[in-house]
């Protein structure tokens, strides 16, 4: 039974070796399941894709990506897909940090506003897309109320064009947004800003020194959140938008390759470059996380 | 009326009534205190006594339910806590996790917009009073906890503000450190010449650090005076198991005069210093005056609880007949379920009426 009180754990009866080295015992085993299902859901299909990507249906091995950044009906997708997805991640970045901030003392406001903005969670794309549709749609209550108070005299577009998808990409998103920044900022410890009180800083001075600067790290992990829901936006984009013009984004043109053009190779392509941008945007703002301390946020060892 | 911090120091801070209600419970009463410039007043209490809720309703943390503050001739509880310019030493010190040591202490000194050259100077003599050079540009994480106390201390005084108010500061140091931040928060008071309020549950700490003592329970001040003052009259039996009387004892009183009362009960014959014509009394009793063995006028038999060798002699604890409990002390080993008879000179026994509830 001495092996059981052996430094490091480890398996009743197993020796120490280069496992126990590594720190690793029997609950090392739990992390199986995960790393099976990221290896079947994941590294096996992005592999797959990538392998297939430099297997064009003709010609040389990179003329898949040659083919891509040479057409501007493909390459151009990635500056349309960024248009829509850059700004509502800011906004629902930004919208959600002065009403998280707003809510971060616990109240039952706090319960009941909490509860009225996550429920957009609950719909889906697909339903907020078709209740967009019909409500800011030319006939819709919304154009009819504008009308009736003469702030127009026309229904305007904001339906099948950017500005629909970019509305429900908000609408959408801003939940996951909200919550994630609630959370970081009800971790901040408010003595903190009472003590930046007391030492003389306004409110503003309170938020700008201490929350600003706390919340940095959470608010990049939002917007990294936020932005690979964005990106990766179809559904609305079909549906709301404009599929053929301004909101033809990179996720479309990759299912026409794939499902219309029946050419998986440079379908598996357009997605590898896809994923790379993905990849450059969150990494440059995690490298910026870097710059902000990202410690404990209470004010003690504790 | 000026929007930056309070400058420069004070003659009177007077709180004239001040109260604060919680959803219709009252955590502070009325309290009325005149402090004098460079004064060193702690307020003592048990948790819940209103001595937090004092001291937050003084750094404008809190707004009043009731009553003023003034310093000087300036009414102060309607401003902002950023415009009182008070320093303040929070229980959990409260650090800036994301500043450096450097920053922290710097940080009141930034907002009153000192020049650049001038804060790093102060920072550096703060440091120094603090004795934290060596760590001047860690994080507050980095530090142990009485390095973390030390800093908080820092950034309260290095604004030079008209006021101090700490809150237990100690509480979260081990026994040790505790006794030297003691002396250090005694020396820093006394360096600076600025004024302290000091909040603790600690008599220790109150009696070797003050030069008056507020002692509060329920929100109500049960007495103000000097240490020695509360040692030696403690006003009520409140005030007086703060200063060491841990026993109480809630008796019918049977006579008296001349400033002493006779009390009695089953089992039981004390007489103490202090008047209570009639109806019930409590005898306070400070434990090292409870003996057991001795003879005299004073008497009382307990069925021992429990003991403990304290080296010299033994701690025992008690019940009364009538199931009171007591601590005294015994020069020779008692057990358990023994019946002892204590004894306890009149002189060292506190006769108060008993608390109007």
């Amino acid at each position: 039974m001495s092996s059981l009180a052996a430094p490091g754990g480890g398996i009743a009866g197993s020796k120490p070796g280069w496992r126990a080295s590594l720190g690793w015992d029997g609950t090392t085993l739990l992390i199986l399941p995960a790393v099976c299902f990221v290896l079947a859901f994941f590294v096996f299909p992005c592999l797959y894709g990538l392998v297939l990507s430099f297997m064009p249906l003709k010609g040389g091995v990179f003329d898949n990506y040659i083919r891509f950044f040479s057409e501007s009906r493909f390459y151009s997708t990635i500056w349309k897909t960024l248009l829509i997805a850059l700004p509502a991640t800011l906004a629902n970045v930004f919208l959600a940090l002065p009403i998280a901030f707003a809510l971060r003392k616990t109240s039952r406001y706090q319960r009941i506003v909490t509860a009225i903005l996550v429920v957009p969670i609950t719909l889906g794309t697909v339903l907020v897309a078709q209740g967009l549709l019909g409500y800011l749609g030319p006939n819709g209550w919304f154009m009819r109320l504008l009308m009736t108070l003469h702030v127009i005299d026309a229904p305007f577009r904001l339906t099948h064009n950017y500005t629909g998808v970019l509305l429900s990409l908000i609408i959408t998103g801003f939940p996951f947004s909200f919550l994630l920044t609630l959370s970081y900022v009800t971790g901040i410890d408010p003595m903190l800003a009472k003590a930046a009180a007391t030492l003389g800083a306004s409110p503003w001075t309170q938020f700008k020194q201490i929350y600003l600067p706390l919340l940095a790290p959470g608010l990049a992990m939002g917007f990294c959140l936020a932005f690979v829901q964005s990106f990766a936006v179809f559904p609305s984009a079909v549906l709301l938008g404009e599929p053929a013009g301004t909101t033809r984004v990179m996720a479309l043109a990759v299912y026409q390759l794939a499902y219309e053009d029946y050419n998986a190779p440079m379908a598996a392509a357009g997605a590898m470059v896809m994923g790379a941008v993905q990849l450059i945007v969150v990494s440059c703002v995690l490298g910026l996380r870097g710059l902000f301390y990202r410690g404990p946020v209470g004010g003690t060892k504790g | 009326m000026a929007t930056g911090p309070i400058d420069g120091n004070f003659e009177i801070l007077k709180l004239d009534g001040v109260t604060r209600r919680f959803a219709g419970i009252t955590a502070l009463d009325g309290l009325d205190l005149t402090i004098k410039r460079g004064e060193f007043i702690a307020l003592l209490g048990p948790s819940g006594c209103g001595k937090s809720t004092a001291l937050n309703c003084l750094a404008g943390l809190l707004p009043l339910t009731d009553g003023g503050i003034w310093l000087d001739d300036r009414r102060i509880d309607v401003l902002r806590p950023e415009q009182r310019g008070f320093g303040m030493v929070f229980q959990s010190y409260a650090l800036f996790p994301h500043m450096t040591v450097r920053k922290n202490i710097g940080f009141g000194l930034m907002m009153r917009k000192v020049a650049k050259a001038d804060i790093d100077k102060r920072v550096a003599e703060a440091l120094r009073m603090v004795r934290l050079e060596a760590h001047a540009d860690k994080l507050p994480g980095q530090l142990s906890g009485g390095q973390q106390q030390r800093v908080a201390i820092a950034r309260a005084i290095v604004v030079q503000p008209p006021l101090v108010l700490m809150d237990e500061p100690l509480s979260n140091l081990d026994a040790k450190l505790r006794l030297e931040m003691r002396v250090e928060i005694r020396r820093i008071h006394k360096e600076l010449g600025r004024s302290t309020i000091y909040v603790t549950h600690d008599q220790d700490e109150a009696l070797s650090l003050a030069d008056r003592i507020v002692v509060l329970h329920d929100g109500k001040v049960q007495q103000v005076g000097s240490p020695e003052d509360l040692y030696a009259r403690p006003a009520n039996h409140e005030v007086a198991r703060f200063m060491g009387y841990q026993n109480s004892l809630t008796l019918d009183v049977v006579g008296g005069g001349d400033g002493e009362t006779r009390l009695a009960g089953p089992g039981m014959v004390v007489q103490g210093i202090g008047q209570v014509p009639s109806g019930r009394a409590i005898a306070s009793i400070r434990p090292e005056d409870l003996v057991a063995g001795a003879e005299g006028v004073n008497t009382i038999d307990v069925r021992v609880t429990g003991a403990e060798y304290a080296g010299r002699e033994f701690v025992g604890t008690a019940v009364t007949q009538d199931n009171q409990p007591v601590i005294f002390r015994s020069p020779r080993r008692i057990s358990t379920d023994e019946l002892v008879r204590l004894s306890v000179p009149t002189d060292r026994v506190r006769v108060f009426a008993e608390a109007q509830r």
